[in-house]
């Protein structure tokens, strides 16, 4: 097409085909240096992922070369005598990730059914974005408000009652076992599960939009309930997504740093009851690096960091994998 | 008989689901008491200590009045930094992943690895960032804040600018590569143009995010109980200053990290709510 242009061209053809070869060039390189611009910034984000594993792993290695892999299952937490162990730490994140966990994923699932069915149409839109809203808050706000307002009435209306009523029952007096301190693992679980609610309660409404009305029409259609058809046709055609958001959910839990940091108690120890203060990796970080003195102490800490990263690593790509399989499932 | 049984079966089946419903009714219920909660404490015990010297005065030694000017202006500044250095590298990324490369392997690995960065615990960050600045240079830095916070910018920005762009028809690519316009400008002139709402919808998103987190400043950009422009010197920041006072057993700083709780938040849902309006606006046109 450009040739025939030319040949018939108004204008002189030595200079200004010169003149349009020079564009031509000016918009290859251009084109190209765009690209490799961008393509740099993509394998950037590469980089940089691969610069957090490999600076964790250089800032660990003292400690891992003092303690090997007794790290991961040694109680003591000594910075006195430079003991260090990660297993309290790790104790505390998973126990307060499960108890968080437990409660958030089942009111989560209430609220994503009472949005995507329950709710009348004119509402759903408000709640969604308040529920969505309360993602937005800071993780600290969770913890100055989890330290001054819930940890003590946790600690004066809940504690005490939950203490006499399981003091009979063998196993659960172990597990809520006083005295009633207001902070410990499981007020930092309960101040998690608040917070993990909106991230799994948004996705989970996202796929259950991924379920084909036609399906939920037919089950309505032979007389299923409301609940037959959440139950038989929503939960099961959405599984691996709703997996997805809990796994995300469980991600967000296991690394949150302050709003746990405030109330956890920070106690290097694993103590039977949920009530007794803990510690959680992030936590101890937080609290702890800018005092430590001296280097193994340090890298005990980053070692810590990068337990943490793996863990959430694993937990996160899981979530990522399984949500991919249902955007697949919705694209066909 | 066998139609008692069918009635009895009737009966259990709406019962079920009317347990169902209340639960569910009841579970939307508790969510939305906690944003209440939360809101309404942080409303009450924040606006009682505002006043005018909280913007004008510097953070007070324990015991006196004060305001949290510097931690402000701290947080001003490193935000500032932060989306400068994270939203080009953010908005490049996404543009390579939406245009030139989106059938490529090198884009499923970016996203799926940037979809990990957007939840990993920002607390990794600031480890990070200390090991490849702090404890490089030796000290505590605004710059070493910044760039921690700017790690958290990227990969908010890329998600958002690569589903933006992604948005954009084809038809509209097409049009202007027929009039022989190379790609790089299609996606300047076009692609950008047509994105820009919700591109801008992302930074606000990356800026509400980084408002609030705490833990990668904790060792980066530490803390200054003084007022300082000093990029190379520790930086005070609102939320690292509302940790410490809140902490204390002081009447005064505890009251002063409450008043910095509320403005923080009003600041991250001031945000957030603006995002949606831009985008809701995109989405009407």
């Amino acid at each position: 097409m450009m040739d025939v242009a030319v040949a018939e061209g108004n204008f002189a053809p030595g200079h200004d085909e010169a003149k349009r070869a020079r564009t031509l060039r000016r918009f290859r390189i251009g084109d190209a240096t765009f690209k490799a611009i961008t393509q740099g910034a993509a394998i950037a984000v590469l980089i940089l992922l691969a610069g957090v594993i490999i600076a964790l792993i250089h800032g660990s290695l003292p400690a891992w070369k003092a303690f090997g892999f007794g790290f991961l299952t040694s109680q003591s937490w000594n910075p006195v005598t430079d003991k260090f162990g990660a297993l309290p730490a790790i104790y505390g994140t998973l126990l307060t990730s499960f108890i968080a966990m437990l409660i958030g994923v089942p009111v989560s699932l209430g609220i994503a059914i009472f949005l995507t069915e329950i709710c009348p149409q004119r509402l759903r839109r408000t709640i969604g974005i308040a529920i969505e809203l309360l993602a937005g808050i800071p993780s600290i706000i969770y913890g100055i408000w989890g330290l001054f307002v819930f940890a003590p009435w946790f600690q004066t209306h809940v504690q005490p009652f939950l203490i006499d009523a399981f003091a009979k029952i063998p196993l659960l007096n172990q597990l809520f076992a006083g005295p009633p301190y207001g902070i410990g693992l499981l007020t930092a679980g309960l101040i998690l599960a608040v917070m993990v609610l909106p991230f799994i309660t948004s996705i989970t409404r996202e796929v259950f939009d991924t379920v084909p009305p036609v399906l939920k029409e037919a089950a309505y259609g032979v007389g299923c309930t409301r609940w037959e058809v959440m139950k038989r046709v929503v939960i099961p055609y959405t599984r691996v997504g709703i997996i997805g958001g809990v796994m995300l959910g469980l991600g967000r839990a296991l690394g949150e740093t302050m709003a746990v940091t405030f109330v956890i108690g920070n106690a290097h120890r694993i103590a039977t009851s949920v009530m007794a203060p803990g510690t959680t990796i992030s936590a101890s970080i937080a609290n702890e690096f800018t005092e430590a003195v001296g280097d193994l102490y340090t890298s005990s800490l980053i070692a810590l960091g990068l337990i943490l990263f793996f863990i959430t690593f694993v937990v996160l790509a899981f979530a990522r994998l399984m949500l991919l399989r249902i955007e697949r499932k919705a694209g066909k | 008989m066998a139609l008692n049984n069918t009635k009895a079966l009737y009966a259990r089946r709406r019962w079920r689901n009317k347990v169902a419903t209340v639960l569910s009714i009841g579970a939307a219920g508790f969510g939305l008491t906690w944003l209440v909660l939360i809101l309404l404490v942080l409303i009450i015990k924040g606006v009682g200590g505002l006043s005018l010297a909280v913007f004008t005065e510097m953070t007070p030694p324990p015991g006196s009045a004060g305001g949290l000017l510097n931690p402000i202006v701290g947080s001003l500044i490193l935000t500032v930094i932060a989306v400068a250095i994270g939203t080009p590298l953010g908005i490049l990324a996404g543009t390579y992943m939406a245009e030139y490369g989106r059938y490529s392997k090198l884009t499923s690995v970016v996203r799926f690895i940037n979809d990990i960065l957007l939840s990993a615990p920002s607390i990794v960050v600031g480890l990070f960032v200390y090991e490849i600045m702090v404890a490089q240079m030796g000290h505590f830095s605004a710059w070493a804040g910044a760039v921690a916070l700017a790690i958290i910018v990227i990969p908010v920005v890329v998600r958002t600018t690569e589903d933006m762009l992604l948005l954009i028809p084809n038809t509209l690519r097409e049009a202007s590569s027929a009039l022989g316009v190379p790609r790089w400008l299609v996606i300047r002139y076009v692609a950008y143009r047509a994105a820009r709402a919700g591109m801008v919808t992302g930074v606000l998103l990356a800026i509400a995010r980084i408002t609030g987190e705490t833990a990668p400043l904790l060792f980066t950009a530490l803390n200054n109980q003084f007022f300082s422009w000093d990029l190379n010197a520790p930086m005070s920041s609102l939320p690292v200053v509302i940790f410490q006072f809140a902490l204390s057993p002081y009447d005064d700083w505890q009251q002063l990290a409450w008043t910095g709780a509320f403005l923080i938040t009003v600041a991250v849902l001031g945000l957030s709510i603006l995002a949606r309006v831009l985008s809701s606006k995109k989405v009407a046109q």
